[in-house]
């Protein structure tokens, strides 16, 4: 979904995001010794997302990756409203949603629009209720219905996400992982959230149930005009269900764009690793050499303690970084069509090909 | 393959006694691998690619029972060798690497000191030598400031870090066998390509044949040799790699592959796989376990599985009627 021109393939962000951060205290705190000998030092914080700006249109699926603790996770909760923010603004339709505190958000009108299906349908499904009771559960908590009304509306649910009613009665221990998976499904949309937010919701799942469950996320979408956010490490599954992207790298975004147009343009040299990870389905491609050869990224993440702000997050471990990436830490900035990199040296892999003032000026 | 296999599994069946009766998990399983081989077996959950590993490791489950079949290893039939037999060529002649390594590795040991204990009981390396010897390990498997985080425990590592720490302890005897279990099942794709870099690269380099146990067919197209295709225990199908993407011949293959998101497939062209296993529990399976979700299925498939040859001398196919 290439836009020709500079307008976003949809208007009317639902979600808007602006300049998110959030940031967690690690370390010791100072204790009474350490204050009377005046030795008391702020306490060390952990960037777990920072500075984070983007919108997802209605109808639009928004697909988020990035490797473990690169604060993906951290990100949903504050957009789902569990944790509180440090600072930035989160808009649903406009209206600020983002200094509300989280301990309250439960009982907000906002809540029923914000919903999520969660990673693991095993752990997140509570093993003594039914899955009528578990798919009723947030009706009766956000959306209140008489008991004729909620058993026909469970029901109706049940029969969108694909689940036979008969199989209502049943614990979680007694169902399947695709039908675990339509449970969590139903839950989330059981109050018709406009933003659905979707935590690796096939990771668990065989390849012959991931298919399904995905076309049917798909089918769902459409028919109830809800937006998504799609968090995934597997990139060959968001390819499939996704708009746009977000690739984010220790709390920070660093590319952005219709998924597409990053899949077949890759920019930033984290998300070319990335793309250059996943099996490319091709018998060996790895023996026989035939094709590029992979890119691979070695060490581990810098630190996201006290991270220095001028240094690019993904130097040392970047295979052309130099020391332009140690004295200015690279923004977002547009490289196509709704297609931004935060990178000095974008593109190629080849540090020569690109001329670096040309892209910091 | 022309000299003798390193493992050579034949005719293996394995059943569970469970309260709902016999479960009959493998049947005439069968399989080579030689020498610097990596071969997958791939399947959905279930479908007993994990219980073929443990039986040739050894490893059952108590409720589990050996009725038939052979896994010839060096010479030796694993299933019928003693349990000191046993002890002796496990971790020194092969190893396992699991799912989960947080699980796997012992929380309260440094990892150096993990590393030194098998060499200790297996290579034959004195007790000064060992943590030395741990250390190179580390270094081996490529991690960063190996002396330091040889002091480190598991819960102070990355998963990626302890994948590899697994991948130290099965390597360092120089084993002629490895099994892998699904080891890069939750890790990151960036780790877990290094992670099967590294086993590819380690296991060319010792010659050591590999069996990779996974339910990602396409990391099984790009790492392995051949392929074995695992379905409610029984072999469906298996060939050389290349040939059975080119040209899959038992229908389950091919719905496996139509089903697994690939780069250049859109979501409307990925078809899922009606129905499930079958219940393994009952008294009468027929004999071919796919049939109720086959779509080419003749009049004769109720008869005894075949084992049709493929097209090439190293392929097989249980089907009567196949692609």
């Amino acid at each position: 979904m290439t836009a020709p021109d500079d307008t976003p393939p949809f208007s009317q962000p639902l979600l808007d995001v602006q300049s998110l951060h959030k940031q967690f205290p690690v370390g010791r705190k100072a204790g009474l010794i350490d204050r009377i000998r005046g030795a008391a030092q702020p306490p060390s914080l952990l960037h777990a997302v920072d500075d984070v700006t983007f919108t997802i249109a209605r109808g639009e699926t928004m697909g988020l990756v990035g490797e473990s603790g690169c604060g993906k996770s951290t990100l949903v909760r504050l957009l789902t409203r569990l944790l509180d923010l440090t600072d930035g603004s989160i808009r649903l339709d406009g209206i600020e949603i983002g200094q509300m505190p989280a301990k309250g958000f439960g009982n907000s009108p906002f809540r029923p629009r914000i919903q999520m299906v969660f990673q693991d349908a095993t752990d997140s499904l509570n093993p003594r209720f039914t899955a009528a009771a578990a798919i009723a559960d947030p009706i009766q908590r956000l959306k209140p219905l008489p008991r004729a009304a909620l058993k026909a509306r469970v029901e109706e649910l049940a029969a969108m996400c694909g689940l036979p009613a008969e199989l209502l009665g049943r614990f979680p221990h007694q169902l399947s992982g695709g039908q675990k998976a339509r449970v969590g499904i139903a839950r989330a949309i059981a109050v018709e959230p406009d933003l659905l937010i979707l935590d690796e919701p096939t990771a668990a799942l065989d390849v012959s149930v991931q298919v399904v469950i995905l076309q049917l996320l798909q089918d769902l979408k459409q028919r109830l005009g809800m937006s998504y956010l799609f968090v995934s490490h597997d990139l060959n599954v968001v390819r499939l269900l996704c708009d746009r992207v977000m690739v984010m790298y220790l709390g920070r975004i660093v590319e952005t764009g219709p998924a597409e147009e990053v899949f077949r343009n890759p920019q930033h040299p984290y998300t070319r690793a990335l793309l250059s990870a996943i099996p490319h389905f091709e018998p060996g491609t790895r023996k026989d050499g035939h094709g590029a050869p992979r890119l691979r990224i070695a060490g581990e993440p810098r630190s996201p303690i006290d991270p220095s702000p001028k240094v690019c997050r993904f130097h040392g471990r970047c295979p052309k970084g130099n020391v332009a990436c140690e004295q200015s830490m690279p923004l977002l900035h547009a490289v196509g069509p709704g297609h931004s990199v935060a990178c000095h040296f974008p593109g190629d892999d080849r540090p020569e090909a690109n001329d670096p003032m040309e892209k910091v000026a | 393959m022309t000299a003798a296999p390193v493992l050579s599994v034949d005719n293996l069946s394995v059943e569970f006694r469970t309260r709902a009766g016999i479960v009959r998990a493998l049947e005439h399983v069968g399989f080579d691998i030689g020498r610097g081989e990596m071969v997958a077996i791939v399947g959905e959950s279930g479908s007993g690619k994990s219980v073929t590993a443990y039986t040739v490791m050894g490893i059952l489950d108590p409720a589990g029972r050996v009725s038939g079949g052979t896994a010839t290893f060096g010479g030796l039939d694993l299933l019928t060798a003693p349990e000191a037999a046993l002890r002796d060529i496990r971790g020194r002649e092969m190893s396992m690497i699991f799912q989960n390594p947080r699980v796997a590795l012992n929380p309260i040991r440094r990892v150096g000191d993990q590393i030194a204990d098998v060499l200790l009981q297996h290579g034959g390396v004195t007790r000064a030598e060992a943590p030395k010897r741990a250390v190179e390990m580390l270094a081996r498997v490529r991690i960063p400031d190996p002396e330091r985080r040889a002091r480190a425990y598991p819960f102070e590592l990355s998963g990626g870090m302890c994948q590899r720490i697994m991948i130290a302890i099965a390597l360092s005897c120089a084993p002629r066998l490895l099994i892998a279990d699904e080891p890069t099942t939750g890790l990151d794709v960036t780790t877990q390509a290094a992670i099967m870099d590294l086993i590819a690269e380690l296991g060319s380099a010792q010659g050591m044949a590999t069996l990779l146990i996974t339910h990602d067919l396409g990391m099984a197209a790009e790492y392995c040799d051949r392929i074995v295709v695992m379905h409610a225990g029984h072999i469906v199908e298996a060939a050389p790699t290349a040939e059975l993407f080119r040209h899959p011949r038992h229908p389950y293959t091919a719905k496996l592959i139509a089903a697994t998101p690939r780069p250049t497939a859109s979501l409307a062209e990925l078809a899922a796989i009606p129905g499930g296993l079958p219940d393994l529990r009952q008294a009468e399976i027929p004999p071919c376990r796919y049939i109720a979700r086959c779509e080419r299925r003749l009049a004769r498939c109720d008869q005894a599985l075949p084992r049709v040859l493929g097209d090439g001398p190293d392929s097989v196919v249980a089907c009567w009627n196949p692609l």
